[in-house]
Parts: structure tokens; sequence; C-alpha cells
């Protein structure tokens, strides 16, 4: 197989676009990158799969030690929750090979409509929501303060509806490594919608949770000698690349701004992924 | 509908509304740092990051160095044959130069980055003495590495994908 230079460049543009937008909306960038290579560039799916399992590490890895650094991502909230999404995502892993991926791309476009709708529902929303105190999330430290550069000022946070939030990464994490995706998008929105977190805290924390779930999913495809290289080399340094200064944007963005980014995106991808379920 | 929401929860909570003035882009990471200062953790954060920054550079070097392998020679060093599949194999390769191993083990760099960062944290809060804390990163680490042992024992052999 000969080395196709334009092939591999265009590769690598479109992996630092899709590792940008994942670091800063929280995804592992798979979902962005998967349409792209596989609608726009015409890899085969399943090798787009390979390479956009190894992506969302390397979104998580090029973005999360600025946000270790600036505290947007809590430790604790992840490490809790990162029992869901890997069991989650390795049960995912094993079940994809025997599920139909039509019904995959409808049950993912049907999350992403939704996801649209309630992001915009929220696009006022700066800092946590008030919910009611949750005694586990007191029990297990949910809680943390960040520095937000937009607003000029320390904002703190504490976890609600913490079973629920735990629910939600479960079906987050099978969904994921059933897709070969991260499933960022549903964490963002566990942590957000459902556990009233600051919109920077949920995507950062999403951000490195989308890394550990994708490093056991990941183990298993280039253990299986189903990550292409040809491709996935390209699509690591240029999604690396890309997180990097995605996670340099972030603290000074409004949280209005990361959700007003969301929704079109979130949109795009619901029709996106109904096509590929209706095989168009 | 949910302006009106967000109003009646600012209203409540009046100490987290938004301030007026942002603060001069002359500093923000300076100041997130020194109010940042004092709490836990920060030691372990500054370690942490240190990791990821470490294990993703080399991943990084790695992967463009096989790239560069077969971009000079014009192949991947297994014609229209497999990359190889299983750890055993892509190290053995990858330290023989051929190409498509050598980016095949920085992607594996890339994978390890993460799990020794929950490494990483299992030591932090047993030093904390956070126990809860011990056996939840302790149960993701031992997830983490129980999907890399059963993909590398029980599939590489078996790997019959439509791939190459």
């Amino acid at each position: 197989m000969g080395f196709d230079g334009a092939a591999v460049l265009a590769v690598f543009v479109l992996a630092a676009f899709a590792g940008f937008a994942g670091a800063l909306l929280g995804m592992g960038g798979g979902a962005i990158l998967t349409p792209l290579l596989a609608a726009g560039m015409g890899y085969p799916i399943r090798s787009v799969i390979g390479a956009s399992v190894v992506s969302v590490i390397a979104t998580s890895s090029g973005a999360a030690a600025a946000y270790v650094r600036d505290r947007l991502t809590h430790l604790r909230i992840a490490m809790f929750l990162e029992l869901a999404t890997a069991s989650g995502a390795l049960a995912g892993a094993y079940l994809s090979q025997h599920l139909p991926v039509r019904w995959l791309y409808w049950l993912f476009a049907g999350l992403l409509g939704y996801s649209a709708v309630s992001m915009f529902q929220r696009r006022y929303l700066e800092t946590g929501s008030a919910l009611p105190e949750s005694p586990l999330a007191r029990r297990l430290q949910l809680e943390g303060t960040y520095f937000d550069p937009a607003l000029g000022r320390a904002v703190a946070f504490r976890a609600g509806r913490v079973g629920w939030g735990f629910a939600v990464m479960l079906a987050a994490g099978s969904l994921g490594g059933a897709l070969g995706i991260s499933a960022g998008v549903f964490k963002v929105l566990g942590l957000d919608l459902v556990m009233g977190l600051p919109i920077k805290v949920s995507t950062a924390t999403s951000n490195f949770m989308v890394g550990v779930t994708g490093a056991a999913a990941a183990g298993v495809y280039l253990a299986r000698g189903e990550v292409d290289p040809a491709l996935a080399g390209p699509v690591a340094l240029g999604v690396l690349a890309g997180a990097f200064a995605g996670s340099r944007v972030l603290p000074r963005l409004r949280g209005r701004a990361i959700r007003y980014l969301f929704v079109p995106l979130l949109g795009y991808l619901a029709l996106e992924m109904l096509r590929k379920g209706a095989g168009l | 509908m949910s302006t009106k929401t967000q109003a009646a929860r600012d209203a409540a909570r009046p100490q987290e509304t938004e301030a007026a003035r942002p603060r001069p882009q002359a500093g923000p990471q300076a100041g997130a740092r020194s109010e940042a200062a004092g709490q836990e953790g920060s030691a372990m954060e500054l370690v942490v990051s240190r990791i990821l920054q470490g294990g993703v550079l080399a991943s990084a070097v790695t992967i463009a160095l096989g790239l560069a392998l077969w971009a000079l020679t014009g192949q991947n060093g297994y014609g229209p044959g497999r990359p190889p599949a299983g750890w055993g194999a892509i190290l053995q390769d990858a330290v023989r130069l051929r190409p498509m191993a050598v980016v095949q083990a920085g992607l594996g760099l890339l994978v390890l980055t993460p799990i020794f960062r929950v490494a990483a944290s299992v030591v932090w809060f047993v030093q904390q003495r956070d126990w809860v804390y011990v056996a939840i990163t302790a149960a993701v680490l031992l997830l983490l590495l129980g999907s890399l042992l059963a993909g590398s024992l029980g599939f590489a052999s078996a790997a019959a994908s439509p791939l190459y």
C-alpha cells in the first residue's frame, strides 16, 4: 500500500477540526469525524470506527492537561462516573458485533435531536442549575470551585441527581462502545442537564472521561487489529493538535457561546445519522 | 420559558449572577491558579497534567515517525497483508521499524496514557487515605486492564475483520 500524501493531509486537517470542536464541547470528536471520513472522504465505515475510537483518546489527552490545570475537570466526579461509562463501553464494544448498525444510527439520531432541544432551552445558564442537595454528592465530595475568566469570578458547583447521572453514564458508555464513538454528547448532557453542573465543568469533565472510556474500547480494537494505522495515525496527530488549541480557548468562552456552538452541531449530526440510518 | 426559570434561579442565588465586567484578558490563568491555591489536589493535578503531556508527546512523536517512514519508503511494511494485531506482534514489528507497526505502537502509547493517569490517581487517593475513592479508581483501573487483556488474548487471533 503506497503513501498518499494528499489524503493524509486532508485527514489531518479534518481531524484537527474535529479535535478542536471535541475539546470545546466535551465530545471525543468522533461524532464529527465519522461523517467527515465516511461520507466525506469515502473511507469504509469499520475503518472509520477504529480511527474514531483512537481519536477520542487523542481529543481527551490533547485537551486534558490544560483542563486539569485550570480545574475545569473534576477528578472525583469523573472517576465516580467512569465506573459506569467504562463498564458500559466494554459491554457495548462486544454488543456491536451482534447489533444491526442501522438501528443504532436511528437511536443515535433521536438522542442527538433531544440533546439539541435541551441545550437550546438552557442557553442562558452560565453556572450550574440549582438542584435539591444529593446526600450521595456530599458523601462522595462531588463538588468544587473553578475560576471562570469569561465571568471574571470563581464559580462554585455541586452535583445533583447523582443516581440518575450514573444511569445516564452507563447508557452513554454502552452506546459509545457499540458505535465506536465516545458518546461525549450524552456525557455532557448527563453532567449538565441531569446533574446540573456548569457547562464548562461538564464539557471538560466529559472530555476527560471520554479518554478513559475510550482507552477501554480502543485497547480492544487495537489488539484485535481493527484499527487501520494508515487512517488512525494521521487522525490521532490532527486531533491532538486541534484539541490542544481548543483547550486554550474554552476557559475564555461564555457558557452561552458553548451552547450556541452545540445546538447546530447536534442538529446537523442528528440529520446525518438519520440519513445514514435510512441508507441514503 | 427557560428564560423565566433561569431568572427565578438567579434570584434565588444572587451570589451566582454574572459579573458586570469580564476580567481583563491579561492574566486569567494566573488568577485561576492563585484562587485555586490551597485547595486539595493541586499537586496531584500538576503531576497528572505532566503525565498526560509526556504520554501524548511520546505517542505523537512515534506516530509521526511511523508516518514519515511510510512516506519515505513508500511502503507500509506489510504489502497487501494485514498490519499486526495483538500487542506482542505490534511491538516486535515496531522495533524492526515496519512503518505501520510503528504507527500502531504510537497509538498504543496513546491508549496507555489515560490508563497511567487512572493508576496515578489510585496512588494519590491511597496517599490521601480516601478509601472510597481508592476503591472507585481501582475498580476503573481493573475495568480498563481487564478490557485490554480480554481484547488482546481473546480476539487477536480470531480477528476476521474486513478492514484490510
